[in-house]
Order: structure tokens, then sequence, then C-alpha cells
């Protein structure tokens, strides 16, 4: 099937050629699957893997006002940030939803890269330069100019110590830092979306092609979309467009350490409590999927925002949005083509690195 | 994989064979991947072609599946309960979902050449 309206990463051809199947997500063309979804997720888990997540956006913001203007416009504290240091934050919306959740990463002394979802990236982008007004700062669109890898697993640090002059297995958590992979420059930061170590590692974009290409000849295993949303489902991190949205309070999720107390755009909605509440489901057999009518004791309670049938636990998990007052009930149904089944509520995430 | 010649193709990927034996095609597992869950028609039943009658699982997806004849099913595939994954590793044969007592086939349905024709 041709998608000729879709965006290409610069890493496009290259997945062609390592067999993979292409599906539009958020407007891009991308892989789902190389080798197979299962195979792909079990490499993450237990060794390591490479995801192109360069469709994600790149925001810069440099100069005096850079700091007083992202702490406005995230309850995250920005100002605890120092260079080389990185940490997950909220674009809150006035209306009481996310305009998106993000990264932010201190590249230096009033230089900050904010790194969004590539479905919003011109949502993000236009909402932020609605902000920017007085502060004294420039903000620049880099989505073009970086490809960014994910190379996760629990062998994730040591493959690529092997390959670079930086001390990787020595790096925090959240750290981020210049460093030579290869042969192209690159910035690693130990980060990811997978519940697993891994970092992720911005390069130039005509670089990208080369760094994925050698990468993949070093033996790391590529890994698609597909196997992406069940790591990242076992591990019980959001995605926004399921968990967050504009519709969505975000701390109906468990993210509640986020929002530190300090004066931010969208603080007023923000302070309400949420009135529903992000649980975790496992079932027996039958996989439920986003949408499904989440009840208890005959009642529609919630719905159902991410499920798959787990790789790593191999049985169904689910992450449902219920009501605050239905939320530590201990057995839920779940109605799939309007049969109930049965759905016991577990502790998020649902799977935890050793 | 090739696609038997003795069996009959729906467009929508589902093969129908001489004894109202239905399942899905190679390239149709391929598409959907890890199969998970199936999920089946009580025995019994009557179905119409082009009725959605059974749900194929992977991980990523949920499939409805489609019946290529009327007429009533007389067996399903129990194998699937327990070995989902029997629609990956054989499409044709061990992976086969559901059987119809077939009054009458549906329209539209081609030889393993055309099928193969209509999915490059």
């Amino acid at each position: 099937m041709e998608n000729d309206n879709l965006k290409r990463t610069p890493l496009h051809a290259a997945h062609l050629r390592a067999g993979a199947r292409m599906v539009p997500f958020g407007g891009w063309d991308m892989p789902v699957q190389y080798a197979g979804l299962k195979a792909e997720h079990q490499a993450v888990r237990e060794n390591v893997g490479m995801f192109d997540v360069s469709h994600m956006g790149q925001f810069r913001f440099r100069g005096p006002g850079a700091l007083d203007f992202l702490q406005h416009v995230t309850p995250n504290d920005v100002s605890k940030l120092r260079p080389g240091r990185a940490h997950y934050n909220w674009l809150p919306s006035e209306e009481g939803g996310l305009v998106d959740d993000i990264y932010i990463y201190q590249a230096g002394e009033q230089d900050y890269l904010m790194v969004v979802n590539a479905g919003n990236i011109a949502k993000d982008w236009a909402h932020l330069q609605a902000q920017a007004g007085s502060y004294d700062m420039q903000m620049t669109d880099e989505s073009d100019q970086w490809v960014l890898l994910a190379v996760q697993g629990p062998k994730a640090a040591a493959t690529l110590n092997e390959l670079t002059d930086a001390d990787l297995i020595a790096a925090k958590r959240n750290s981020f830092f210049a460093g030579r992979l290869l042969d192209h420059d690159v910035f690693f930061a130990r980060t990811g979306y997978t519940g697993e170590d891994g970092f992720e590692v911005f390069v130039r974009a005509e670089e990208g092609e080369a760094l994925w290409d050698a990468l993949l000849a070093g033996g790391i295993t590529p890994a698609g979309l597909g196997a992406r949303d069940t790591l990242r489902l076992e591990a019980g991190f959001p995605l926004y467009g399921h968990e967050f949205s504009e519709d969505i309070h975000p701390l109906s999720s468990t993210y509640a350490w986020v929002v530190k107390d300090k004066p931010y755009l969208g603080r007023t909605k923000m302070d309400e409590a949420p009135r529903q509440k992000l649980i975790g489901l496992k079932l027996d057999k039958i996989p439920v999927r986003e949408g499904y009518p989440v009840m208890l004791n005959g009642e529609n309670v919630g719905v159902v925002t991410s499920g798959s049938t787990s790789p790593t636990l191999g049985h169904p998990i689910a992450m449902a949005l219920v009501d605050v007052a239905a939320a530590d009930a201990e057995a839920f149904e779940v109605e799939v083509r309007g049969k109930r089944h049965p759905a016991g509520r577990t502790e998020l995430p649902f799977y935890k690195a050793k | 994989m090739t696609n038997p010649t003795e069996l009959k193709y729906a467009s929508s990927h589902e093969w129908l064979a001489g004894d109202g034996k239905v399942g899905i095609t190679h390239h149709a597992q391929d598409q959907l991947g890890d199969v998970v869950y199936v999920e089946l028609p009580e025995v019994g039943r009557e179905v119409t072609a082009g009725e959605a009658v059974a749900v194929v699982e992977s991980v990523k997806t949920a499939s409805d599946i489609y019946a290529p004849a009327s007429g009533k099913i007389v067996a399903v595939n129990e194998d699937l309960e327990g070995s989902p994954e029997k629609v990956n590793e054989s499409p044709f044969e061990g992976g086969w979902l559901f059987q119809i007592e077939v009054s009458e086939e549906g329209e539209g349905l081609m030889d393993a050449a055309a099928y193969e024709a209509e999915n490059g």
C-alpha cells in the first residue's frame, strides 16, 4: 500500500531494506514490525533492540528567558535541571487536559531541547508560540535536523559502550551528554520508553542512516512501533492519545509527581481533583482494546485506554480510566463484542525490569 | 507460501474448502502477526455469506472473519483455544477456524491465481 501523504523519517529506505512492514502513525509512514512483534519485544526485554523515533519533534529554546518560559508552560520544575540533565514533563492546556507530554533536556546554560510526540508537533508549536510573547529567548523547530534512535534493553549500555568514547556504563539515568559513536558525533540520553535500561541517541539527520546501518550490522535488533507499544504498555507508561489527551485530567494517571508547587499555565484546572483514575487490568485470555467498556456490578464505570496481550506475561493486560469511586474495586468486567469478561485490577506497572 | 489450488478465496482473505472448512490465508496471518486469541462461532449457528462470524486477535489488533458461504456451522477448531498460534504456523491446515455445511457459496470467491493477482 502506498502512503503518499505520509511523512517519512530519514531512515525510511533503511526500514524497507530491513524488511519492515510500514503503517501510518501520527501522520508518518513508520515501521510497525520487522521480523515479528514478539521477537522484537523479547529482544528489548532480554538483549538489545533499536527503534527509529525520528518522527518525534525537537524544539530548541535558547536565551536568558528560556528557563522562565519553560517554567511558565510546564508543571515540573525546570529550574532543577542542570546542563546534562533531562526530565519528563507536560504541556498542560488551560482547559484541564494536556496539549502533550514531553521530555526536556538541558543542553547548556540557557539552552534547552524539548522532545514532543510526532502527532502533536504542529499543535505544540502553535501552543508554545502563542505563549512565547515577551520572553527573551529564541525557539526553533529542529524536528527535521535530528534522527533519534532509541537503543533499549539490558544489554544496550554494554553494546553501545564498545562503540563510543563516552562512558555509558557510568552514565546516570536522565543524563544527557555528547559523544562520538562509531564515526558520528551524537548526543546520548539515558532515557527510554520501554521499561528497560537504554539510551536515546540524537544524531544529525544526514548521518542517521549510516549510523542506523552500522548499529544493525553490529547485531542490534531493529524493533517497530508494535513492540514499542507492547513494551510501554507492560511498563505502565501512558501514551498521548490514549491515557493522556486534551480531555483527560492528567492527574488521573500515576504521574502526580510531575506536578510541582509553582505557578504555570493551566494550574487552575490541574488543581481540581480528577474524577477518573487510571488502573491496570489483567484478563485470562481474551484481549481487550481501546474503547471497550469497563463494568462494575453491571454499571459502566469506565473505558479501556490501551490493551494487548502481554508478550512477557503471556496474558492480556490493559490500562483503563474508571470513575474514582470505582477505582479501588478488585474485580471488574470488560465488555468485548457484547459479552462481559472478568478483568482483575492489578498494580501498575505490569512489568518491572529485573 | 503458495495458496492451495483446491481452495476458494474471498477478497477479505478467508479460504473455503470443498468440505466447508474455513480459515485465513498465509498472507492474512502474515499481515496480522502473532495470533493470540481466536473467537469462534457457536456450532449450530446459521450464518450468511459475508457475515462477521469469528474474530482473530493478534498482539496488535482484532480482525473480523467473514463467512465465505451461507449455511450452518457444524464444527469449530477447538485446538485453537489452547494453541491460537496454529493460525500462523499452519493457516491452511491445522489452523482452520470453523466448518460450514454450505447451502450457498458467497459471491465473488476466487481461485488461487486470482487471489494471488489481487494480493501482489
